[in-house]
C-alpha cells in the first residue's frame, strides 16, 4: 500500500475537465514533482487534496485512510500541510504569529482556559514557541521574527510560507511552485531546503514546479500532466525524454 | 529609545513587555481610581459612559478588528443585554446572576447570528447585521408582555451583596471600570493564545487559515459569540446607568457610534477602543457647546469685522438655525468617519504611535516612515 494515493481523481467545471481521471501514488519519504504546461491541472490537484475543491469523482487516500470526504481544516490535522502559488500569508501579523498559526493543529487548550491564560496555556505557548524556533533556525528566518509580513520582500515571504507549513509538523507537504518569483540564489537555497526536508525531517514532499533545474535536482520521481491527464511518470530524465511530454511543451 | 533584549520566550508572552508599561498603566489606574474624588459629577457620569462604550468597543474589535467580520448590529446585542437585566430584575434575581445571564443569552444569540453570517463577507455581512438589529428593535417594540413595548422599562438601582449602588455613585463607576479592565485583560489573553491567532488568520486569509487546520466556521461563530457576550455585559451596565430603557435607544445610530469608536480609535489595538470611546462620549457635550455658543461667537466675529448690528443679528439667527437642524449630528459623524478613513486609517492610537516614534527617533524621523504603500485588494480567490 502506498503512503499517499490518488485514484481516478477528476475535477470538472461544466464541460472543462481540469483534472481527468488522474491516478498516482507517493511513497513515504520521497519527493514527487508534478510538471506540466499552464492549465494542465497541477494546482487543481493540490486544491483537491487540500479540499478547497470537491472532486467530481475519484478517491484520495493518505496512510490507508480515505480522506476524500474530510473537512478542509481536518486535512491539516491529518498531517498534510501546503504552501500556495500566490503567497497566502497573514499580511497584518508578525512573522512569529504567522508561524504560530501553523501550530494550530497542535493546540489543545480550551477557550475559557485561554481567557484566563492559565498556566497550562502558558506552558503550551512555550512548547509551540520552541517548535517554531526550530523551524526558524532551520530556514534562517531569525532576522524577521517580529517583522510584519506586509513589509517583507517576496523572496522572504516565500520562505515564511514554507516555514508556516513546517511548523505544523506535517508528514506530507504540498509545495505549490516553491521557486516561482525567486532569483537564482534563492532558488538554490530552496532546493537545499527541500532536500533537507526529506533527509533531515523525513517529510514526504509533493511539489508542483516549473523550474526544470530545480525539479531535476530534488525530485525522486516526476509526473507530467497535460489537459488534466497524466502523460508520463518516472525519473526526471525519463519523463523529460518522453515523446508526449516533449510534444506538450514544444508542440508536435 | 529602549532596546529590548529578549532572553526567554516568556518575554514575548508577557502582558507588560517592560517596567515602563507597569509604571504607565499603574499611574493611569491610580488616576482612574481617584477620579471620583476629583472630577465633577457630570464628568464622572461621562466617564462611566466611556467605560461602557469602551467595553463595547473591545467587543467590536474582537469581531471586526481581529476577525475581520464587520457588524452594524451591536446596538441590538447591547439591547438584549439591557432588556435581560431589566426583565430578570423584575423577578428579584440578584445582580451577579442576571449580569452573567445577560452575557450568556447575548452570547448564544450572537452565535446564532454568526451561523447565517458564515457565508457572507464584507458589505453583505454588514447588511445582514443591520437587518438583525432592525429585527431586534422591532421585537423590543412589539413583544409588550416582556419588554413593555415603546413605553420602555424602568431599571432599579442595582444592589450588590445587599448594598444599593446608585447609578451616579463612585461604586457604580468602579464596577464599570472593573468590568472594562477584566474585558481588556481577557481579550489580551485571548489574543496571545491560539484562538486569537486563529481570528487574525481568518481576517487575513481564510484559505490559508483553513489549510493550517483552523475550522473557519467554528472560529467565526466563536468570535461572534464572544463579541456579543461582552456587549451583553455592557448592556447590563448601560441599562443601570440610564435607569430607563426603551427600543428607540438602540437604533442603527448607536451601532454606527460603536463602529466610529473603533474606526477613530484604531482597529489594530485595544487602545483604540478606549480612545474611540473617549472621543465619542466627549463629542456630544462638545456639539452641544457649539450649538449654544457658536452663533454668538460667529456674530461677535462678524461684528468685529465691521458688520452692523442687524447683519450680525441675522448671522447669529442663521447659524443658530443651522446648528439646530435635524440630523446634523449624523452628518458630523459621517464627515468624521470619512476624514479618518482617508487621512488616518490607523486611528487615534496610530497617530499616537507616530508621535511617540517621532520623539523616540527625534532628529532622525523621516516623513516617509509611515507613507502608505499602494495596496491592491487581493482578488477573492477560492470563494
Amino acid at each position: 500500500m502506498s503512503y499517499f494515493r490518488a485514484e481516478n481523481l477528476s475535477l470538472h467545471f461544466g464541460g472543462l475537465k481540469a483534472v481527468d481521471a488522474v491516478s498516482f501514488a507517493v511513497e513515504k519519504g520521497e519527493i514527487l514533482s508534478i510538471i506540466g504546461p499552464n492549465g494542465a491541472g497541477k494546482s487543481s490537484i493540490f486544491n483537491l487534496i487540500s479540499r478547497i475543491y470537491r472532486p467530481t469523482s475519484g478517491r484520495i487516500f493518505f496512510e490507508d485512510q480515505d480522506i476524500t470526504e474530510e473537512a478542509p481544516y481536518d486535512i491539516a490535522k491529518l498531517g498534510i500541510a501546503r504552501t500556495f502559488q500566490n503567497i497566502e500569508l497573514f499580511e497584518n501579523a508578525t512573522v512569529l504569529s504567522n508561524l504560530l498559526v501553523g501550530r494550530h493543529r497542535h493546540s489543545t487548550t480550551q477557550l475559557w482556559q485561554e481567557l484566563l491564560f492559565l498556566p497550562s496555556v502558558r506552558a503550551n505557548e512555550k512548547v509551540h514557541r520552541r517548535r517554531v524556533e526550530q523551524v526558524i533556525e532551520f530556514l534562517d528566518l531569525e532576522p524577521y521574527r517580529d517583522k510584519l509580513i506586509s513589509g517583507l520582500p517576496y523572496g522572504v515571504r516565500k520562505v515564511i510560507e514554507l516555514a508556516r507549513a513546517l511548523c505544523s509538523e506535517p508528514k506530507l507537504i504540498l509545495l505549490d511552485e516553491p521557486s516561482s518569483g525567486l532569483n537564482v540564489e534563492e532558488t538554490d537555497d530552496m532546493s537545499f531546503w527541500i532536500r533537507d526536508l526529506k533527509n533531515e525531517l523525513g517529510v514526504t514532499v509533493l511539489m508542483v514546479e516549473h523550474d526544470m533545474s530545480l525539479v531535476n535536482r530534488v525530485s525522486d520521481r516526476v509526473i507530467a500532466l497535460n489537459y488534466g491527464r497524466v502523460l508520463a511518470m518516472g525519473s526526471p530524465a525519463e519523463v523529460q525524454q518522453h515523446p508526449d511530454v516533449v510534444a506538450a511543451y514544444l508542440g508536435a | 529609545m529602549r532596546f529590548m533584549f529578549k532572553t526567554d520566550y516568556e518575554d514575548d508572552i508577557k502582558l507588560f513587555p517592560h517596567s515602563g508599561y507597569i509604571v504607565t498603566y499603574g499611574v493611569l489606574l491610580a488616576l482612574l481610581l481617584i477620579a471620583p474624588h476629583v472630577l465633577s459629577s457630570y464628568l464622572m457620569s461621562q466617564l462611566v459612559f466611556v467605560c461602557i462604550y469602551a467595553i463595547v468597543g473591545v467587543a467590536l474589535l474582537i469581531l471586526t478588528g481581529f476577525t475581520g467580520q464587520a457588524s452594524l448590529g451591536h446596538a441590538a446585542f447591547l439591547a438584549i443585554g439591557a432588556y435581560t437585566a431589566a426583565y430578570l430584575q423584575k423577578y428579584n434575581v440578584p445582580f451577579p446572576v442576571y449580569f452573567l445571564a445577560a452575557g450568556l443569552l447575548t452570547g448564544i444569540i450572537g452565535a446564532m447570528v454568526g451561523f447565517p453570517a458564515l457565508r457572507l463577507t464584507g458589505i453583505y455581512l454588514v447588511i445582514a447585521t443591520i437587518s438583525f438589529a432592525l429585527i431586534v428593535e422591532e421585537i423590543l417594540a412589539r413583544w409588550e408582555s416582556v419588554t413593555h413595548g415603546n413605553e420602555g422599562m424602568r431599571v432599579k438601582a442595582l444592589s450588590l451583596l445587599g448594598v444599593t449602588v446608585p447609578r451616579d455613585s463612585p461604586t457604580f463607576y468602579y464596577l464599570c471600570l472593573a468590568v472594562l479592565v477584566l474585558t481588556i485583560v481577557g481579550t489580551l489573553n485571548l489574543l496571545r493564545s491560539p484562538t486569537g491567532r486563529a481570528f487574525v488568520a481568518i481576517r487575513d486569509s481564510e484559505t490559508a487559515a483553513r489549510s493550517m487546520g483552523v475550522n473557519v466556521a467554528l472560529y467565526k461563530v466563536k468570535s461572534f459569540a464572544i463579541s456579543a457576550a461582552i456587549t451583553g455585559f455592557a448592556g447590563v451596565l448601560f441599562a443601570h446607568k440610564l435607569s430607563f430603557i426603551s427600543p428607540e435607544m438602540f437604533t442603527l445610530q448607536l451601532s454606527i457610534e460603536f463602529i466610529i469608536v473603533i474606526l477613530i480609535g484604531g482597529t489594530f489595538s485595544l487602545h483604540g477602543a478606549v480612545l474611540g470611546a473617549i472621543f465619542i462620549v466627549m463629542i456630544d457635550p462638545f456639539l452641544t457647546y457649539l450649538k449654544d455658543d457658536m452663533p454668538g461667537i460667529i456674530a461677535g466675529i462678524a461684528a468685529a469685522f465691521g458688520a452692523g448690528t442687524t447683519t450680525a443679528g441675522n448671522i447669529q439667527a442663521n447659524v443658530a438655525a443651522f446648528a439646530s437642524l435635524n440630523g446634523l449630528k449624523g452628518a458630523i459623524y459621517g464627515i468624521i468617519i470619512v476624514l479618518f478613513v482617508l487621512f488616518e486609517p490607523l486611528g487615534l492610537y496610530g497617530r499616537w504611535l507616530k508621535i511617540k516614534l517621532f520623539f523616540q527617533l527625534f532628529p532622525l524621523y523621516k516623513r516617509a516612515t509611515f507613507k502608505r504603500q499602494k495596496i491592491y485588494v487581493k482578488s477573492e480567490r477560492n470563494r
